[in-house]
């Protein structure tokens, strides 16, 4: 199962491929931030997409492979890394723009979710050190979140924001909730 | 991220400064048991204003210590959390919880 993206005709567009390590996660905040200021974002509107970023590639770097630099804390124990061996496993992020709305997406090929409904609820963790608030500060935070995983196979998350002033002006959309994927 | 610590009596205040995320979260905790066991504080006050970014694996730190402070019969206050880092504390319910002061004079009063 895998997510499909807006047809919308892209602006720009920028892929990176990563390790899948607790370093990378202020790296790509530092991206998409940067990326989103081509788009008439609030800082506000910024601040929220580096937090969302954050939530969607920590949960691939502590959830998907389980990353060693952590020192405990991780959920699932130790890694499991379909590549095998001591590598950390990748983390794909891209950040796409038609102009109007901002897509980011991150996909790993981790261990997956089982129950991804089940994992969207807050609070879903056994880890004191952890709140189990990924996805629900994803939500909060973007416009547009969806999840889509596969046991053995990995996780795709894909968020939309849209800047509120182009909303506001009804750049060609309706409020924006019910609008088809 | 940068750490500081300060005795006052038996509160302890930990001064962060930078990003709470999950690559500096294990930093502040070790950082924080290690100076809580050593001076047997039941006050932990945790200074945020200079911190420009925490998510949740940062709210989980914090949490991680609250519960320490709380099964000791301690306390922990929180202060001068920038307005971005507000709103995510704010969707995660840590103020309800945990006061929060305007400086870290007030919370060591309070």
């Amino acid at each position: 199962m895998r997510t499909v993206s807006s047809p919308a005709p892209l602006k720009n567009h920028v892929r990176m491929e990563m390790a899948a390590v607790a370093d990378n996660v202020a790296l790509s905040r530092v991206t998409v931030a940067a990326f989103a200021a081509q788009l008439d974002f609030t800082l506000d509107e910024i601040e929220d997409i580096r937090v969302a970023v954050s939530e969607a590639v920590t949960n691939a770097v502590v959830h998907a492979y389980g990353d060693a630099d952590l020192g405990g804390g991780v959920n699932h124990g130790g890694g499991v890394n379909p590549a095998g061996g001591a590598n950390p496993g990748t983390v794909t992020l891209e950040v796409a723009h038609d102009g109007e709305a901002l897509t980011i997406i991150v996909t790993d090929h981790g261990r997956g979710i089982a129950d991804v409904a089940l994992a969207r609820q807050p609070a879903y963790t056994t880890d004191p050190e952890r709140m189990g608030l990924g996805f629900a500060i994803m939500e909060s935070f973007s416009d547009e979140l969806e999840v889509a995983s596969e046991v053995g196979r990995g996780t795709t998350v894909r968020m939309v924001k849209r800047p509120r002033a182009a909303r506001a002006s009804g750049a060609g959309e309706a409020a924006g909730d019910d609008r088809p994927v | 991220m940068k750490i500081e610590q300060e005795v006052r009596g038996r509160s302890l205040i930990i001064r962060l400064g930078g990003e709470l995320d999950v690559k500096s979260a294990p930093e502040f905790r070790e950082a924080t048991e290690a100076a809580l066991d050593r001076h047997s504080s039941n006050h932990l006050i945790l200074n945020l204003e200079n911190v420009s970014f925490v998510d949740s694996s940062g709210l989980g730190a914090i949490l991680g210590r609250y519960r320490r402070l709380q099964q000791g019969g301690g306390r922990m206050s929180l202060v001068a959390p920038a307005p971005n880092v507000r709103r995510v504390m704010e969707l995660s319910g840590l103020f309800k919880i945990m006061p929060v002061f305007r400086a870290e004079e007030r919370a060591l009063e309070g």
